[in-house]
């Protein structure tokens, strides 16, 4: 009965503008943003510095609102909640990836990893500290549980940065240049988790500046002066998607 | 969010800066101390005010004279000797009401026995005294009335000055040397403690009323300091005291109330202008110390302003995966409010110290109620939260994009 046309984009941007004033002036970081991202895509922005990349990326993460324009996330309308409502949106539909970690530095690995299951839906601390355990398992820190982000490498501190953003099986994941503060052998093991958790169905979209990064993901967008480039990119549906992952694991 | 997250996190925030912590609620902790202390210390004053009237004995009138409605409890400056021990047996004899009636003479004495001397409160009353005053013996006897008749010398001590000049002997039947004349020991009075008005009750000597007159002061016994009169019941109070006046108004021939030569008191009037002045006085200093913790409370303010910005990052990184303005604020908010509480509690340790310690040093008995304290603590925590508000505000308004650029 429902029509191609009608499957609801998770991520649906019509002509967003975003203007910061400085002063008198505005200063359009970003203009007339139309763009739609369907589950389990994974999306690589590029384009040089100062363009908007990190301003919509914040946009699509519910850190801000667009001055004009409609957000729809999962066909639920973003634009226009409440500071609180955003915040509740941030709690259990998306997951950030910062280039500077942020983490917090007096917590654990384990703590930092349990941190937004603190300000969710109250759950059993023994329920918590198993579903963060078994994150920083999965990427590959299970013997780093007790460390704090000092005692750990930059790679490591991302890992446990990924980790604490799948905590809250998020719908989506936003990651500002993951592996910018990364060596290149580092940024290789973050974008491979990023890759085996595209090809688990995870929506992942990712600021990167650096080309060999951005091959990883299935379609890439390029902004301009606040605004997104016409595509040229291929598109790789969700199919190609999970026979790609399965003759990796073959 | 989790109930005991703020709490936790509070508590680590406060750990990690212990030196800064302690210095921040040191005006919280001043403040509370000098609350519970004043309040003990005040709590204390109207306790023992309440043990005063009942161990005197409430149904008690005092006769003074002179005029003096207006200087209280102070009996020492009557004036012309305008009562005599006459004006007693009458209002003995004629009074309804009235159960005995004692006269007293206000004097000196310097005790000697052997090498010990002291200088206590000395009076010459008559065996009545000890009646109207509910006033037990811890040894020996009271003198007599035939004592009185005869001008003996004879005393009775109070045990301040026993412990003064006798030390491991058995005061009675011992001869003491009054004022350089010899006075045999009957007797020693149950310890009474301090009164309300300061005075140690226990540093008295009591001599026959007469004895006092023409043996120690070498005058005729015919006027005296005071007359303690002790009344049958507290509701006939208000007609002897008015039976009293009329009668004295009759015999000293005053016409007018505002002529009278003599003061009429019963004790409920001496202790209640004490307590009253006590108990202005607990206001006054009770202010004073809430006032300190006002100023601990902006204390607190300045360095919640402070730790808001330092943790800008950490308000930053909580927002972005998930803490709403309401768990920002709630986090500060909670944090002053420890802050503060655990100021408030250490002040209450320090203050009840403080009491225990004026009250050790001064020999006043001190009291620090649950109230007092339940009073402090609430009052130190609401002053947290109150000067939190703001500081908590501002972190829950902070822009989460701005807080992440923060460096
Ligand atoms: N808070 C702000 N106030 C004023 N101008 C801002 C603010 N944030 C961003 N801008 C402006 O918006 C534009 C886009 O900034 P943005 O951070 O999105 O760039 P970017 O593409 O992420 O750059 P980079 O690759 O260097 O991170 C820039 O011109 C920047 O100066
Ligand atoms: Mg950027």
């Amino acid at each position: 009965m429902v029509g191609e046309a009608e499957i609801i984009m998770l991520i649906s941007l019509e002509n967003v503008c975003k203007k910061y004033r400085v002063g008198e002036v505005d200063i359009p970081a970003l203009q007339d943003v139309t763009l739609e991202v369907a589950r389990g895509e994974f999306l690589a922005i590029m384009g040089a510095s100062g363009c908007g990349k990190s301003t919509l990326l914040n946009l699509l993460g519910c850190l801000d609102q667009p001055s004009s324009g409609r957000y729809r996330l999962d066909g639920a309308e973003v634009s226009g909640m409440t500071w609180s409502e955003l915040a509740r949106v941030r709690n259990t539909r998306i997951g950030f990836v910062f280039q500077s970690f942020n983490l917090l530095p007096r917590l654990t690995a384990l703590e930092n990893v349990e941190l937004p299951l603190m300000y969710g839906p109250s759950l059993p601390a023994a329920a918590r500290r198993k579903k963060a355990l078994g994150l920083l398992e999965r990427v590959g820190l299970a013997d780093r549980v007790k460390h704090s982000p000092v005692q750990l490498s930059g790679g490591q501190q991302q890992r446990v940065a990924i980790a604490r953003s799948l905590v809250n099986d998020p719908a989506l994941i936003l990651a500002d240049e993951p592996t910018g503060n990364l060596d290149s052998h580092s940024g290789a093991d973050i974008m491979a988790l990023f890759h085996d958790l595209s090809a688990q169905g995870m929506t992942i979209v990712a600021v990167t500046h650096a080309d060999d990064i951005a091959r990883s993901a299935r379609r890439i967008i390029r902004m301009r002066d606040g605004r997104v480039m016409p595509e040229e990119a291929e598109r790789i549906n969700h199919e190609d998607t999970k026979s790609t992952k399965r003759a990796h694991e073959g | 969010m989790n109930a005991f997250l703020p709490f936790s996190i509070a508590v680590r925030a406060l750990r990690r800066n212990k030196v800064r912590a302690i210095l921040t609620v040191l005006g919280i902790i001043v403040g509370t101390a000098a609350l519970i202390a004043v309040m003990a210390v005040g709590q204390g004053a109207s306790t023992m005010i309440r043990e005063q009237i009942e161990s005197m004995g409430s149904n008690m009138v005092l006769v003074f004279p002179g005029s003096m409605r207006t200087s209280g409890a102070n009996s020492g400056s009557g004036g012309k000797q305008s009562l005599s021990a006459a004006d007693g047996d009458a209002i003995a004899a004629e009074i309804a009401g009235v159960e005995a009636v004692c006269p007293v003479i206000r004097g000196w004495a310097q005790i000697v026995h052997r090498n010990n001397n002291w200088r206590p409160n000395a009076q010459g009353v008559s065996p009545e005294y000890r009646e109207i005053r509910a006033w037990p013996m811890l040894a020996g006897e009271f003198f007599q009335e035939a004592d009185v008749r005869g001008s003996t010398r004879v005393c009775v001590l109070g045990t301040t000055v026993v412990q003064n000049l006798f030390v491991g002997v058995d005061p009675i039947g011992k001869v003491v040397r009054i004022n350089n004349m010899p006075f045999r020991v009957v007797g020693v009075l149950a310890p009474k403690g301090t009164a309300a008005w300061g005075q140690d009750q226990d540093d008295t000597v009591l001599v026959p009323v007469t004895t006092m007159a023409r043996v120690l002061q070498g005058s005729p016994f015919d006027s005296v300091s005071q007359l303690m009169i002790g009344v049958s019941t507290t509701e006939s109070l208000p007609d002897v005291i008015a039976d009293i006046e009329a009668l004295l108004r009759q015999r000293h021939r005053v016409r007018t109330p505002a002529d009278d030569d003599f003061t009429v008191m019963d004790l409920t009037e001496i202790t209640e202008a004490v307590s009253s002045v006590s108990r202005l006085m607990t206001v006054l200093l009770s202010v004073i110390a809430s006032i300190s913790l006002l100023v601990g409370g902006i204390g607190i303010m300045n360095i919640m302003l402070v730790s808001v910005t330092e943790r800008t990052r950490e308000i930053g990184i909580r927002m972005a995966v998930g803490a709403s303005p309401r768990d920002i604020m709630q986090q500060f908010l909670v944090e002053a409010f420890v802050l503060s509480a655990l100021g408030a509690v250490v002040g209450v340790a320090l203050g009840a110290g403080a009491a225990g310690i004026i009250s050790h040093v001064n020999r006043w008995p001190v009291h620090v109620s649950a109230g007092s304290v339940g009073l402090s603590v609430m009052f130190a925590g609401l002053i947290g939260v109150f000067f939190g508000w703001y500081p908590s505000w501002r972190a829950s308004r902070l822009n989460p994009i701005e807080c992440l650029r923060y460096e």
